[in-house]
């Protein structure tokens, strides 16, 4: 609905009352799904440029340049609300939505990610809503994306109680090209406008302005679409054929706010104005009024702007495939989107004003909660470190997640070098040219300092992709937040923002696609703040490719200093010291340095292995390589460098910028991290005991079998299988 | 020697069975689309993985109704080499060209993932160049590939030594006596559930693990070279 400054802004720029029809566009279009009227002047400020970057932020899917004409097209999309009522047809079709944003820069889809994010299913029964929610939308990603053989390469995955009754569902996407086929969005006056794909119909229907404001009842799920993949898979060959065949002089697919805002932002973007015939479109049934024409959500559908003397090749490509298609509507004219049922005037409107809506302007403020965090940690010595270390391996968090994995296809396409559940995914571009990915984010961190924890989201993201030897060359940032009217809110989506500004300006690494969603709240609170960040790498050398799994080189090195930094960490969750500690902070400058140690290192071929430190800390990452490669690890305590008071502090702690590193050649790798003057040191070795024993000094910390440890680690799997 | 990939709506494993056959084993293979008349000039047929038509109904029914699959009938008959691949062998039993059913996985869910086989028969087109009882590292990605079939004809099969692969050490889906792939009487159509062209070049492989998959694609290339000139 629109708001009543909004209404008197309309009013004075159209100079005229806006009929039902106009209200019900601008209405979608102004929703702050589409309009970004909270968030717009902040997005703006992000850093964007760089010199692979051809297209940036703001369109379907952003481009970058990774050499020799190739190509590849990012974009992230999440679908939140849908989700949350039915997260079945809402996860599935949020998938179809990023596709077609690939596909309409003429790229094809090569590789799918998903951040998902639910209450905690530790501890509940099988028929809870949360894990409900999450056996859904993990079947829904998969029955989409594997019909339309996409691989679904990997992604992130956390459970917190601030998603009570919630879960957010975010899908990135990658797409492939050539830059010279990208396609290039531009229109003629007589130009034939084509609406093809799918039937139009009452689902889905207000969308837009449901993803727009807090989720209060569940009677929503007719503003829900329904997914058909097959048809999917139709559009992207048929686009992709359309295309080769210089078939299509701009297209953009229909997602939120529907045709109503697929026509006003395509018809801004190409600078003309569109003339429309509702009549025209195919329809699912004959009782639908014009104004649900507009504002349906229909998916699978997208529309082209094509020359007429292309129309017969168009025909013939589309018919091929049995799509249906209905020519709507002519180029004609500027900034008017005209629209005619059984050729009678029925709306017209500025294209301008519809995609300019007016900004919110909302008041911030630092939440109370804030002044009441304990930083300083006082509590009693647990001796127990085996016990402790067991039950995070078991946490849902930090444990293995093929039970998610495996039911997506991650292999179709044959680009999958690096499969899901390691540091980030490496996809094959040639057989000399990979891209590696990785989405990250962490709503403990966020919740306790949403300026660091934002930092913390970048660093870690772009520590996963440098771990598969990677230079990363882009970023991805989603902003999750709860309703921006709330000042509290609004005032950590600005720290965020700010977070995003300093980390990229320093990398010089640009955002290059991104989306806001607001609104996250259900009847109980809002969602802790849940960025997610993307960070695309580069890998020109098929050698650089660099695994977490311990085959070879048996010496292990940490990188990095450990601080006493367990503000948000899993560990203090564990023992219900939710809201002490502090965060980890990222120094910029270490950060920089490390990453760029680990990935030089892994050129000159010194590093056999690298593992990210993160959630868990030290103490998981040790574990999960002792897992991953099926060996004995045995490590001294007192030999890594630190600033904590107690060895599980030192264990878990979340501090960043740390990795641990395998190598068969200590000596040229100890000189190089002292040339570079990082902090580090030699902390142990792998062996055949299969046991992980962490001791100090000889004196016992952990000795836990493999086994064991292997058993923990796959606590989720187990329980969602129902064992 | 010419491959032809039989391409319906909804394939999605052409472009990489597509790659493999031309780009790594040097076979020339092109694709057929699956509304095209003639299908004599190829040596061999390959039904790659995906979900024609979108696995409405049941996986493969659709694609089984259409006129190519009557065109590909008389070439089994007369001996041609056909290979179903995934979603190509539900495609092929759903066709009556080989016996059994794919029905859903036992834990009702997709599942993708690495996984062993063992070869049983040595004696077809797509096995010649493996030895009896080797081991096979392969990935299987479906969601409706347990087979099943009843005790009778199960006799029957392996009667005939018509059970080409069997699982090793797991069964992924519940299927019967495990196994992933089968072979008509004559041995020259071939179903299977895993996914050769996805072990077919090391680089995809899992971390340190090795895969003679690729001997499926090797073996249909001995087989042809030695009767097809070219």
């Amino acid at each position: 609905m629109l708001t009543k400054s909004e209404e008197i802004y309309l009013l004075r720029k159209l100079g005229r009352q806006a009929n039902v029809l106009e209200i019900d566009m601008i209405d979608a279009e102004w929703s702050e799904h589409c309009s970004y009227k909270s968030s717009r002047k902040y997005v703006r400020s992000l850093p964007s440029r760089g010199k692979r970057v051809i297209v940036g932020p703001g369109y379907d899917a952003g481009v970058l340049d990774i050499g020799d004409d190739d190509v590849i097209t990012v974009h992230i999309e999440s679908h939140n609300h849908p989700s949350a009522v039915e997260p079945y047809g809402g996860a599935a079709t949020g998938v179809g939505g990023v596709i077609r944003d690939i596909i309409s820069m003429g790229t094809r889809p090569v590789a799918l990610l998903d951040a998902l994010r639910f209450s905690s299913i530790d501890k509940v029964k099988k028929t809870s809503k949360s894990k409900w929610l999450f056996r859904n939308v993990v079947r829904g990603i998969a029955d989409y994306g594997n019909c339309i053989g996409i691989p679904t390469v990997g992604g992130d995955i956390e459970f917190d109680n601030s998603f009570k009754d919630y879960c957010l569902v975010d899908v990135a996407a990658i797409g492939l090209g050539k830059r010279s086929q990208i396609i290039s969005n531009h229109a003629e006056d007589g130009d034939i406008i084509v609406l093809a794909g799918n039937p139009t119909g009452k689902d889905g229907i207000r969308g837009a302005s449901f993803a727009s404001k807090l989720l209060d009842n569940e009677e929503d799920r007719s503003a829900v679409q329904i997914p058909d993949p097959f048809l999917e898979k139709l559009l992207i060959e048929a686009t992709i054929e359309a295309t080769n065949r210089n078939c299509i002089n701009a297209t953009k697919d229909l997602g939120g706010g529907g045709l109503s805002c697929c026509l006003s932002e395509l018809s801004h973007l190409v600078e003309k104005g569109f003339e429309i015939e509702l009549y025209a479109v195919h329809t699912k049934m004959d009782d639908i009024t014009p104004n649900e024409i507009m504002i349906s959500e229909s998916q699978e559908r997208m529309v082209y702007v094509i020359n007429k003397n292309k129309l017969s090749t168009f025909d013939e490509i589309f018919t091929k495939y049995g799509i249906t298609y209905s020519i709507i509507g002519k180029v004609s004219g500027k900034d008017n989107l005209k629209i005619l049922y059984e050729g009678k005037p029925i709306a017209s409107l500025s294209c301008n004003l519809m995609v300019n809506a007016p900004l919110a302007k909302w008041k911030s403020k630092r939440p109370n909660y804030l002044n009441n965090l304990k930083t300083k940690i006082k509590m009693e010595m647990l001796d127990n470190y085996n016990d402790i270390l067991l039950r995070l391996l078991a946490n849902p968090n930090i444990g293995n997640k093929d039970w998610v994995y495996q039911q997506y296809d991650h292999e179709v396409g044959l680009r999958t070098v690096i499969k899901p559940g390691s540091n980030a995914s490496v996809i094959r571009v040639n057989d000399n040219k990979f891209v590696s990915i990785k989405l990250d984010g962490n709503s403990k961190h966020c919740y306790l300092d949403p300026y660091q924890g934002m930092l913390g989201c970048l660093s870690e993201s772009c520590r996963n992709v440098a771990c598969t030897g990677a230079q990363p060359i882009g970023i991805l940032d989603h902003l999750q937040f709860g309703s921006p009217e709330n000042p509290h809110i609004y005032w950590t989506f600005i720290k965020s923002i700010k977070a995003i500004i300093d980390f990229c300006s320093y990398m010089k690494i640009p955002v290059v696609g991104g989306k806001v969603s607001f609104y996250n709240e259900t009847m109980n609170s809002p969602i802790k703040p849940s960025p997610v960040i993307g960070t695309i790498g580069l890998i020109k050398d098929k050698t650089h490719i660099t695994n977490n799994v311990p085959n070879s080189g048996n010496r292990l090195f940490i990188l990095g200093h450990t601080r006493e930094e367990l503000g948000g960490s899993e560990y203090f969750e564990l023992i219900d010291r939710e809201k002490y500690g502090r965060v980890p902070k990222v120094n910029l400058n270490t950060d920089k340095k490390n990453r760029s140690a680990v990935l030089d290192m892994i050129e000159k071929g010194l590093i056999e292995f690298v593992h990210d430190c993160s959630k868990g800390g030290i103490g998981t990452a040790l574990s999960e390589l002792a897992i991953f490669g099926n060996t004995g690890i045995n490590i001294d305590l007192k030999n890594i460098p630190n600033t904590c008071t107690r060895n599980d502090f030192l264990l878990f702690s979340e501090t960043h910028s740390r990795y641990i590193i395998g190598t068969n050649n200590p000596d040229e790798l100890k000189k190089f991290m002292r040339n570079r003057k990082c902090k580090f040191s030699e902390i142990g070795r792998t062996d055949s005991t299969m046991t992980l024993r962490i001791h100090e000094s000889g004196k016992e910390v952990i000795n836990l079998p493999l086994k064991e440890l292997a058993n923990r680690y796959n606590t989720m799997n187990n329980t969602m299988d129902g064992i | 020697m010419k491959i032809g990939i039989v391409v319906f709506p909804g394939s999605n494993c052409d472009r990489d069975v597509h790659h493999v056959l031309n780009d790594v084993m040097g076979i020339n293979a092109q694709y057929i689309w699956h509304t095209e008349e003639s299908i004599n000039q190829y040596d061999a047929l390959i039904l790659p993985g995906g979900f024609s038509y979108g696995d409405r109904l049941r996986a493969g029914v659709i694609a089984a109704q259409s006129p190519i699959v009557e065109a590909i009938k008389k070439k089994a008959q007369e001996g041609l080499p056909i290979l179903g691949i995934c979603n190509g062998f539900q495609i092929l039993v759903e066709a009556g060209l080989l016996p059994g059913a794919l029905v859903k996985n036992v834990k009702l869910q997709f599942s993708c993932k690495w996984l062993k086989m063992e070869v049983l028969n040595v004696n077809t087109p797509f096995t010649n160049m493996f030895s009896l009882n080797d081991e096979v590292t392969i990935p299987i990605a479906h969601g409706e590939g347990r087979f099943v079939i009843d005790d009778d004809k199960l006799g029957e099969l392996k009667r005939n030594n018509q059970i080409v692969f069997k699982y090793k050490d797991q069964n992924p889906n519940g299927s019967t006596e495990m196994i992933a792939a089968i072979c008509n009487k004559e041995g020259n159509v071939m179903g299977l559930m895993p996914h050769p062209e996805r072990a077919s070049e090391s680089i995809l492989l899992p971390n340190q693990t090795k895969s003679n998959a690729g001997l499926i694609f090797h073996s249909l290339k001995n087989f042809l070279s030695s009767y097809v000139k070219n």
